[in-house]
């Protein structure tokens, strides 16, 4: 079920695994039937552990919402709140419980916090005075979800909004935790370099629970050589711009959720001979994106100007495949054929969706609207007129395109000039003001704690600096044949990837210039393994580094790390990790601020 | 070596020898007599308190404990109340058990640790006796008060006083009774008279014990066997019943022929014994009486002790120790005489062999002929187990050694594990160590628990040798070792805290598992403030600091270590102690020294104490945050009037923060709310809560042109934006000759691309097409392909010979536009030649 999780160099089906046997073991602890009532939050990432079918073995009955009020009735002898730990969530469980119907038969309480204990919580809890109401109160640790074969994920929404507007760090805590957990299980990590407040942070972190923890050392070989902490605020351009990859752009469009994406019916209707089409489903088709379909892993990383080829390419290769059937002569031959027929039909089925999939993309990226926008960006990031208004983006604002688009467009335009003008950032932020509503003052704010938007203070502009130096802009990007990584947004490097590329070769001692122009500290620290744990490396045997990106990373950003894994000589593995994937538009959400008025 | 049967006597059809332990007391005069003694079980310490009835301050009863072995470790004066019973429990500390029910707690060196009481009314009514037990729960101790009612408490240290049923018809103490652990439940068993009763939480049973009838007379003296297993009861008629201790059946009884009840009686028996036994003890005599009906006997000169234990009993008296035991089988097997088991002929095969005999190769044959060679080295090794004295370990060890050598293929490791779990064994058995355990207790007991003792004898150099030797993990056995030699440094009163905390430092290092906080925790403990927080600046884990140093109300510290690890909870949960503990000020100021902590504080207010917020915020001058959170609140008003009056605190706090865009902006906000409102209630447009740019949509769609106007021109509105406004409002309204108008009004600041896109979007081509002349050059091709007029376009670009323009346009031709595909490639072909 998970087979796409052990393909990698790296086996994160263990983690997987792992994570599992807690689970079934914390469900064992609450012996009999059981309801669970669910966080809704936590549904989504706990798919990626646990489908439905391992609940029902551990006997849960019953699934509900966490809403306030009453629970539903169900005849079970638990009920267990699986929740985060959040004090809100707490007054919602506390009402739930002391709601409930005395009379009827006593049922057992449980409570499993995701992804660890909160004295906090449990204070609360005893204030409301339900907490001698459970019977066991437990943490369900899970940190680092795997997320596909090369990529973990902490689906932790909100950790770039806590760590750079709101100075709270409990996202660093957990992921350095989750490092720990990694390590106990893939051995310890002997290298690690970072970029930005919050990598040193979790590094610090990891090595004082290091310290904490000397002694029960594991004895595991270490497989991750080397771990690199990034700070999404080190590179504030690249989720801003658009992807431009296919399964980058399938999230800008569509929004990718915990590995699956919903998409327009239409395109999909089963259309058989003689039928007309006039029952087109109306239910959004929803489509799981992973490496375990063959196809998509072939293609979700390319240029989306190259998918087209390599779907017809895919076409000729599967109907040539069923054109063997005449081919075969023999008993033994049509055997054989008959074996493949399962595999050949399904590659068909994946065809037929990302073909459609890649007709509702076209649709979009051949616009009028899409061109213009990627022009500008493409201006932007060129540094062109970045000092002065910009006329596209005033359009859009007169014509009130989503607000999303603008922020986009406009921190874009102030990232690639270090800064604006205190004139033109004042002239947009009133255009903003005055189109989209007075409420947007808080968004603005927080924009520019985040360093998103900002007035400019020194004259100099060191982002053309920095996009020389780290060769951001690439004239030539070839998009079918890619031999750089600029092709996944047609032309620009993602700066976070040219830094795990230089540090790969030649080395940060290159580049020292352009790192102290980036915001927080650079640095690497060495973590000693315990003696006969060194690794003896086979000639040629790549090496692995896990890249983590604190604040969220882009399916572009992976895509082009994937690409420099495969290419021939870089010699270098790269295992991905994230608190949550992001792209420019849920990004800015989660940074966005809309009080409701109340007014009658 | 034949002379190793010499102390075996026979009994039924085992044997029983009698061997004897290290002993160098020399008790002084009195011996044990007018003594309370207690010896614990595992060979653990022995305590006296010599003439527990002196009461004058003058004269006081002296307390004295020894190790196993004799040598003493502490002896003091008792200067408490007069003392009833004492007892050990299982982690080596004596209960005194004093007449008023209070129980005091020492331990091993005597000094006093705790006290607790078996209840109220036991001040008044007195103990009569009372019992220190064992269970799986712990230990506990029994009572029975003068108003003939046991109380019971299964665990010390989980204090829960039961006070049992009454027994009818006692009076007084009962003449025997006892407590036991059966199916989890603990029990008493008493006689009175002739009647026996069994009482639990909820009942008093009277009970007859199978076999047991009235004409053996009353039951005077009774004992429960090591495991709870067996009972046996001592009649006033001289008669021993032997039993299952639930009373259901009988295993003999056996006529001693004594009428007099003996002073102690205690059950002899192994695990897997063939003949169990009961040794009783009068003043002149020793008794074993085995199941059989047989007995052995053992005159006594001295008044001595005895101790069950799991595998035999320990007499002590005034100068000696001896362990009485059944000789396990396998020791009979090899050591009977004439025994011809495959382990006795290897063991004489070794022998010849070390005679360089050639006998040795005859028995060695022999052995080998019944393929029992295995069997045989097994015998020896486990004999070896159950021997005491060294030189018989090891001429069993070298025999099963020699025997090994003619074996392929087996496993030496039962062989290497006895070989160490013997050397440790026999250097606790030493005397300056003082543990007499057999191998068999030890094994009950586990090395765990050994280190335990050791380190309660705080023989911390040996106990580390020992985990060291036995290779025990870290963590499990030197780290334990250490924390517990910690615990005992921080105690020591003579040093200063500097010296203790470095000579901590130095011994424990970074000791896995070793938890600085728990040492601190004793420091405390012992009062030593200083000490304690010394001690936990050596903690890695910053989170394990945090509980004790609140609990040491350093505050602040703890707060700093909570945000040092990381744990934003920890952090959160000192918050939340300090915001209780401190006044309203204080907390604040000490926030303010902590941003991680006022950060983390002020995103609990925002989600939990709005009003809260604003003070912080007040308080640190903050004032953008402050405007902010007025902003914010503006929108939970519910009426106007008090939403401007909220934001106009949140344009005062903007000025003060010298935010002067956002005071601006906030200022238009209350003028549109003041705006909407007036023309909601004189034309009632519900305009209310829209953005500036959506209230002039609404205007101008309601034909309100003036007021649009005035819109613009009080929002100083740029030019582009309202041309676009007012264009796509006409567009949409169809106001097709308006639109003309004002697009000679003057000239257009957004171009004339956006008239024809506007015009295109209401789907009215011949309006748009007026507009596309007007359009500048560099969008002229656009504009052509806006209103689908592939022709005009193709002549735009190709006028511009702008290649990608023409690209442009030939990605839109379809297949029927060949011409124009021919010219445009033509035109780009001359083009690229220029």
């Amino acid at each position: 079920m998970a087979a796409h999780l052990s393909y990698g160099k790296v086996n994160l089906n263990i983690l997987r695994e792992a994570a599992r046997k807690d689970l079934r073991e914390f469900l064992d602890k609450c012996a009999g039937s059981k309801a669970i009532v669910w966080d809704e939050y936590l549904t989504g990432p706990f798919g990626l552990i646990a489908q439905y079918s391992l609940l029902k073995e551990h006997e849960v009955e019953k699934m509900f919402t966490l809403k306030s009020g009453r629970l539903p009735a169900a005849d079970v002898k638990n009920i267990i709140f699986f929740v985060r730990p959040r004090l809100e969530l707490m007054d919602i469980i506390a009402e739930n419980v002391s709601s409930e119907d005395k009379t009827r038969s006593p049922q057992d309480f449980h409570i499993l916090f995701v992804p660890r204990r909160s004295m906090l919580c449990e204070q609360r809890l005893k204030e409301q005075n339900v907490l001698g109401s459970f019977i066991n109160i437990d943490e369900y640790i899970l940190d680092l979800i795997p997320y596909d074969g090369d990529l973990l994920s902490m689906e932790y929404e909100s950790a770039f909004r806590e760590c750079y507007l709101e100075n709270d760090q409990t996202s660093l805590y957990h992921t350095a935790k989750g490092l720990m957990t990694l390590q106990a299980l893939y051995g310890t990590i002997p290298q690690i370099y970072g970029k930005g407040e919050c990598a040193r942070h979790v590094a610090n972190m990891m090595l004082r629970m290091k310290r904490e923890f000397a002694g029960s050392q594991n004895q595991i070989l270490p497989v991750f050589d080397t771990l690199l902490l990034l700070d999404r605020n080190v590179d504030l351009l690249t989720p801003l711009a658009t992807q431009l990859t296919y399964e980058g752009l399938i999230d800008e469009i569509y929004g990718i959720n915990n590995g699956y994406v919903k998409l327009p019916p239409e395109k999909f209707a089963q259309k058989k001979q003689g039928e007309t089409s006039k029952d087109l489903p109306t239910e959004p088709k929803k489509l799981q994106l992973n490496s375990a379909e063959e196809l998509y892993a072939e293609i979700r990383d390319k240029n989306f100007n190259a998918v087209g080829a390599a779907l017809s390419k895919k076409a000729k290769i599967i109907s040539a495949a069923f054109e063997e059937r005449h081919n075969a002569k023999t008993v033994g031959e049509i055997k054989q054929f008959v074996s493949q027929l399962p595999h050949m039909q399904a590659a068909r089925s994946s065809l037929a969706n990302h073909t459609s999939v890649a007709e509702l993309i076209k649709d979009i990226t051949t616009s009028e609207a899409f061109f213009d926008n990627l022009t500008v960006e493409q201006e932007f990031m060129t540094g062109v007129d970045t000092d002065k208004v910009n006329t596209y983006i005033e359009d859009c604002i007169a014509q009130k395109d989503p607000l999303i688009k603008i922020v986009r467009l406009v921190c874009m335009q102030s990232v690639c000039n270090n800064g604006l003008k205190q004139k033109v950032l004042d002239y947009y932020k009133r255009e903003i003001l005055q189109t989209y509503g007075y409420e947007h003052i808080l968004t603005l704010n927080n924009l520019e704690k985040g360093g998103l938007l900002k007035p400019q203070t020194s004259s100099r502009n060191n982002y053309p600096t920095i996009r020389k130096t780290l060769k951001l802009w690439m004239e030539d990007a070839n998009e079918q044949n890619p031999n750089d990584i600029s092709y996944v947004y047609s032309g620009y490097a993602p700066l976070s990837i040219r830094l795990t590329q230089v540090l790969a070769r030649p080395g940060w001692r290159s580049i020292e210039e352009v790192l102290k122009m980036l915001p927080g500290p650079h640095f690497e620290e060495r973590q000693q393994l315990p003696a006969g744990l060194h690794k003896k490396r086979q000639q040629g045997e790549n090496r692995t580094t896990l890249v983590f990106f604190l604040g969220g990373v882009t399916y572009a950003e992976i895509a082009a790390l994937r690409f420099l894994s495969q290419m021939e000589d870089s010699g270098m593995e790269y295992i991905i990790a994230t608190t949550k994937l992001i792209n420019g538009t849920t990004w800015i959400k989660t940074i966005m601020d809309r009080p409701e008025s109340q007014m009658s | 070596m034949s002379f190793i049967t010499a102390n075996w006597n026979p009994l039924g059809d085992a044997f029983y020898r009698k061997t004897e332990l290290h002993m160098c007391w020399n008790l002084r005069d009195s011996g044990l007599r007018d003594s309370l003694v207690a010896a614990a079980h595992y060979g653990g310490p022995i305590a006296l308190l010599r003439e527990p009835q002196r009461r004058s301050p003058s004269s006081r009863p002296q307390l004295e404990i020894y190790l196993a072995s004799g040598i003493s470790i502490t002896s003091f004066p008792w200067k408490s109340g007069p003392v009833v019973h004492i007892g050990w429990t299982v982690t080596d500390e004596l209960l005194c058990v004093q007449e008023d029910g209070s129980v005091l707690i020492y331990n091993l060196f005597g000094s006093f640790k705790r006290h607790f009481s078996m209840g109220q009314e036991v001040v008044q009514s007195q103990v009569l006796e009372a019992k220190v037990f064992h269970s799986p729960y712990g230990t506990g101790v029994a009572i029975v008060t003068g108003s003939s009612r046991f109380t019971l408490a299964t665990n010390i240290d989980d204090l829960k006083l039961r006070r049992l049923p009454e027994v009818p018809g006692l009076h007084g103490k009962p003449s025997s009774w006892l407590v036991l652990t059966q199916d989890r439940q603990t029990k008493v068993i008493l006689s009175n008279g002739p009647e026996m009763f069994v009482l639990d939480n909820t009942s008093c049973t009277p009970v007859c014990p199978p076999g047991l009838s009235p004409q053996y007379g009353s039951v005077v003296h009774m004992c429960v066997s090591f495991s709870y297993k067996y009972l046996s009861l001592f009649t006033d008629t001289g008669h021993l019943w032997t039993g299952s201790s639930n009373l259901q059946d009988k295993l003999s009884i056996v006529d001693t022929k004594k009428k007099t009840t003996p002073n102690q009686m205690v059950w002899c028996c192994r695990p897997q014994s063939q003949q169990l036994s009961v040794v009783l003890m009068w003043d002149r005599l020793l008794l074993v009486a085995g199941i059989c009906g047989d007995t052995i006997q053992f005159p006594v000169d001295d008044p001595c002790v005895l101790v069950g234990e799991l595998d035999g009993v320990r007499i002590i008296n005034s100068t000696n120790q001896d362990l009485l035991q059944e000789v396990p089988l396998v020791c009979q097997d090899i050591f009977k005489i004439a025994s011809m088991a495959p382990g006795a002929l290897l063991l004489e095969a070794h022998r010849e062999y070390e005679k360089s005999s050639q006998k040795a190769d005859e028995y060695l044959r022999e052995i080998k002929e019944q393929s029992m060679l295995g069997e045989a080295v097994r015998q020896c090794v486990e004999a070896a187990a159950h021997e005491y004295d060294a030189n018989t370990q090891k001429s069993l060890l070298r025999a099963a050694s020699f025997g090994k050598c003619f074996l392929v293929d087996f496993s030496p490791d039962q062989f290497v594990t006895m070989c160490r779990e013997l050397r440790v064994l026999n250097t606790v058995r030493d005397g300056a160590v003082g543990l007499p355990l057999t191998h068999t207790q030890f094994k009950q007991l586990t090395l765990q628990v050994l280190i335990d003792r050791l380190v309660y004898r705080q023989f911390y150099p040996l106990a580390i040798e020992i985990c060291r030797y036995l290779k025990i993990p870290d963590y499990q056995g030197v780290s334990r070792v250490l924390k517990h030699w910690a615990s005992c440094k921080v105690q020591q009163k003579d040093l200063s805290d500097e010296a203790i905390a470095r000579a901590v430092c130095v011994k424990v290092g970074d000791a896995p598992g070793v938890s600085y906080s728990d040492i601190a925790a004793k420091a405390y403990e012992c009062g030593r403030t200083e000490l304690a927080i010394k001690l936990l600046d050596f903690e890695a884990r910053s989170g394990e600091q945090v509980p004790l140093l609140l609990k040491m109300k350093r505050s602040q510290l703890a707060l700093s270590k909570a945000v040092e690890s990381g744990d934003t909870d920890l952090v959160y949960t000192v918050v939340t102690y300090l915001k209780n503990e401190l006044n309203r000020g204080d907390f604040f100021m000490m926030l303010r020294n902590q941003p991680v902590a006022q950060s983390l504080y002020r995103q609990f207010c925002k989600l939990q104490e709005q009003e809260t917020l604003k003070d912080l915020y007040n308080q640190d001058d903050d004032h953008q945050e402050l405007a902010n959170y007025y902003i914010t609140a503006s929108y939970r008003e519910k009426r106007l009037e008090t939403r401007l009056s909220v934001l106009q605190k949140a344009v005062d706090e903007f000025n003060k923060a010298k935010n002067e865009f956002a005071a601006k902006a906030t200022e238009e906000e209350m003028r549109l709310l003041r705006f909407q409102r007036k023309l909601d209630d004189e034309k009632g447009a519900g305009l209310l809560g829209l953005s500036l740019q959506e209230t002039m949509e609404v205007l101008l769609s309601l034909g309100l042109h003036k007021h649009t106007e005035q819109l613009y021109r009080d929002f100083r509105l740029p030019d582009k934006r309202y041309w676009w406004l007012k264009l796509k409002s006409m567009a949409e309204k169809h106001e097709w000759e308006e639109l003309e108008k004002f697009s000679k009004s003057k000239k257009s600041p957004i171009g004339y691309l956006a008239f024809v896109d506007v015009c295109m979007k209401s789907n009215n081509k011949s309006e748009a097409r007026k507009y596309v002349s007007k359009v500048t050059p560099e969008q002229k091709v656009r504009a052509h392909m806006v209103i689908g007029d592939l022709e005009g376009a193709a002549d735009a670009a190709i006028e511009r010979r702008n290649d990608s323009e023409m690209g442009a346009v030939l990605s839109r031709c379809s297949t029927a536009d060949c011409l124009l595909i021919d010219r445009l490639n033509r035109a780009r072909v001359s083009a690229s030649k220029k």
